[in-house]
């Protein structure tokens, strides 16, 4: 924008220059993201040949298949799926409700109640892990997907409801008005009115909720035990610890493990950073 | 409006003037849509931070059925090791490095995307490769890294092919570098979510500040600090201290590559404060170092929330 006022050679070197670091700050991001993507096509005995190459002679699939045709890497998918299906229905649920009140009613400790809920974004998860433990062990939840389902709400569900309030304040009240006009309830409103014409919104809250549940780390480790309860990016480490060296299967899996999030990345792009950036950044 | 603030509610319908008993229920209809969220902050949040600080005045916790009350030896214990202040020393080096460093590659990124010289597509492909490293999440970035940093990797041998270094570096093997690459390797994958929220700040500087400053004679550079730098210093302050809190909130970059190895050299609060919990079972020990944590997040969080009111 500055820069667009420049005339002639000026504005043509100002070009070149950004051309220029355009390019580097590409190859800084795109490099190693391509470098993953090449070594998973490469023979294992291939990775670390001298000098690197981007498409070796025995280009194959061989280590997707590999991945795909295990059933231990699988059950971590399923996990995964199962985990942040789960996360993301239950916390727009709860969200929905809890921004319905935040958006359409005056009540007492309302100011305090949103106030504990944004601070809980703060509460390190290395704290609460050592309690967590002791809590799912005590409730028999130890090693089960609802103790990993819970327990990952504690992060969805404070941006959920922060997001879910946000845009429901766009909306305007005479909507669900004209419900109560007609006989109507306020549980009535929200769901047969605000619910309806708020799906770009839980779209842009639900594609969040799954993403920090599927990349969720630290509560899958801790958690969980057995191998056919572990999620995709613990996964990921069990393969670096069995097959130390196996890394075109790493990168397969990497691979495979990143495709829901950026499938939906991809496809809601604009609408994410958009309720990203008004909902929880500058809302 | 503050950014992580909820916005105040409309105002309250108009009351009846006399109150019935209908009004009473009416009350309490909004904390009936509230009730599922109530109880999740209380079994999630308010019991579990009693639990942990229970835990950290006490000792034989979760382990052994009987514990018993150990005043602050926890915490003598935790604050007099060596590898606690290691550990919170290697801590302030990894959030504040990788805070400038995120804002310095977003704030350039963001003003390269900006220009008013590219073509929408050109724009729109930079910004999707810009945005990838934010959209693996960290167990992958680790592998990643782990794959390109590999003593016979592709990095060693690029820097030896144009003669920087002589023969292959462990990168993560040397207590001397470890610190350095695995903070690299969080800037790397952090820098876009402060690209895209300067993006969107960039945007929303009114055109006619700039105008303005160019009916002043100002030059690019004069802009860049009387307009751009003024217009975005709140969203910069805020992204700062966010940035620092998720920084010192990071475990599973340096659990999967270093484990805080080599010899501690990339020990942080939250793996030394995990492998005192999970490894050696010290659930008392750990909680205090756990409540420690939480004190000095709750200090970035206070200048956090201090610094929204004045926005």
């Amino acid at each position: 924008m500055t820069t667009a006022t420049l005339k002639g050679p000026r504005r043509t070197l100002a070009k070149a220059g950004l051309i220029v670091g355009l390019t580097l700050g590409g190859l800084f991001a795109g490099l190693p993201v391509l470098w993953m993507l090449s070594t998973s096509f490469k023979a294992n005995g291939e990775v670390f040949q001298n000098p690197p190459k981007l498409i070796t002679e025995s280009f194959s699939f061989d280590a997707y298949t590999e991945i795909l045709g295990n059933g231990a890497q699988l059950r971590f998918f399923l996990n995964s799926y199962i985990v942040a299906i789960a996360v993301t229905v239950l916390t727009l649920l709860v969200a929905v409700l809890a921004s319905y009140a935040f958006s359409r009613f005056t009540f007492p400790f309302s100011k305090t109640i949103n106030a504990v809920i944004v601070s809980v974004q703060a509460v390190p998860p290395i704290t609460l892990v050592i309690p967590y433990f002791g809590l799912v062990v005590a409730l028999g939840l130890y090693n089960t997907y609802p103790g990993l389902i819970l327990t990952h709400m504690v992060f969805t569900l404070p941006y959920a409801i922060i997001m879910m309030t946000a845009y429901f304040n766009t909306l305007p009240k005479e909507l669900d008005e004209s419900v109560k006009v007609d006989g109507g309830n306020s549980w009535t409103a929200l769901w047969r009115i605000l619910v309806p014409i708020s799906v770009p919104g839980l779209i842009a809250v639900g594609v969040y909720t799954f993403m920090i549940s599927w990349n969720e780390y630290l509560f899958a480790l801790a958690l969980t035990r057995t191998d056919d309860m572990r999620t995709v990016p613990i996964g990921i480490q069990l393969l670096m610890g069995q097959h130390s060296y196996e890394w075109n299967q790493m990168m397969a899996m990497s691979i495979l493990g990143s495709i829901p999030v950026l499938v939906l990345f991809l496809i809601f792009q604009r609408r994410f950073i958009g309720g990203l950036t008004s909902g929880a950044v500058k809302a | 409006m503050t950014s992580l603030t909820v916005e105040k509610p409309p105002p309250a319908e108009p009351e009846a003037p006399t109150r019935t008993k209908k009004s009473v229920a009416r009350r309490l209809i909004p904390f009936g849509y509230l009730s599922p969220t109530i109880v999740l902050i209380v079994v999630l949040m308010v019991v579990p931070i009693i639990m942990v600080i229970s835990y950290s005045f006490r000792d034989n916790v979760i382990v052994q059925e009987n514990s018993v009350f150990a005043g602050f030896a926890n915490y003598t214990d935790v604050l007099t090791d060596p590898d606690f202040v290691a550990a919170l020393k290697n801590t302030f080096i990894f959030i504040t490095v990788s805070m400038v460093a995120h804002l310095l590659l977003g704030l350039g990124f963001a003003m390269m995307l900006n220009s008013g010289m590219l073509s929408g597509v050109t724009k729109a492909i930079f910004r999707v490769v810009y945005v990838l490293p934010w959209l693996f999440t960290i167990a992958v970035i680790a592998v990643i890294w782990r794959l390109l940093l590999d003593p016979s990797g592709v990095i060693n041998y690029v820097l030896q092919t144009l003669g920087i270094i002589q023969d292959g570096v462990n990168w993560l093997g040397d207590p001397g570098s470890a610190l350095w690459v695995v903070t690299f390797v969080n800037i790397w994958s952090g820098y876009p979510f402060f690209m895209i929220s300067l993006l969107a700040g960039l945007q929303g500087i009114p055109g006619e500040l700039y105008e303005a400053a160019s009916v002043d004679g100002a030059n690019p550079w004069q802009k860049f600090w009387n307009v751009t730098i003024p217009q975005l210093r709140p969203v910069i302050i805020s992204m700062a201290v966010l940035d620092l809190i998720w920084t010192s909130q990071q475990f599973a970059l340096i659990w999967m590559m270093t484990g805080g190895g080599p010899l501690n050299s990339t020990e942080m609060l939250s793996t030394f404060t995990y492998k005192l919990a999970f490894s050696e079972y010290e659930f008392a020990t750990a909680s205090a170092s756990a409540v420690i944590v939480l004190l000095l997040t709750m200090i970035l969080a206070f200048f956090y929330v201090r610094q929204q009111r004045e926005r």
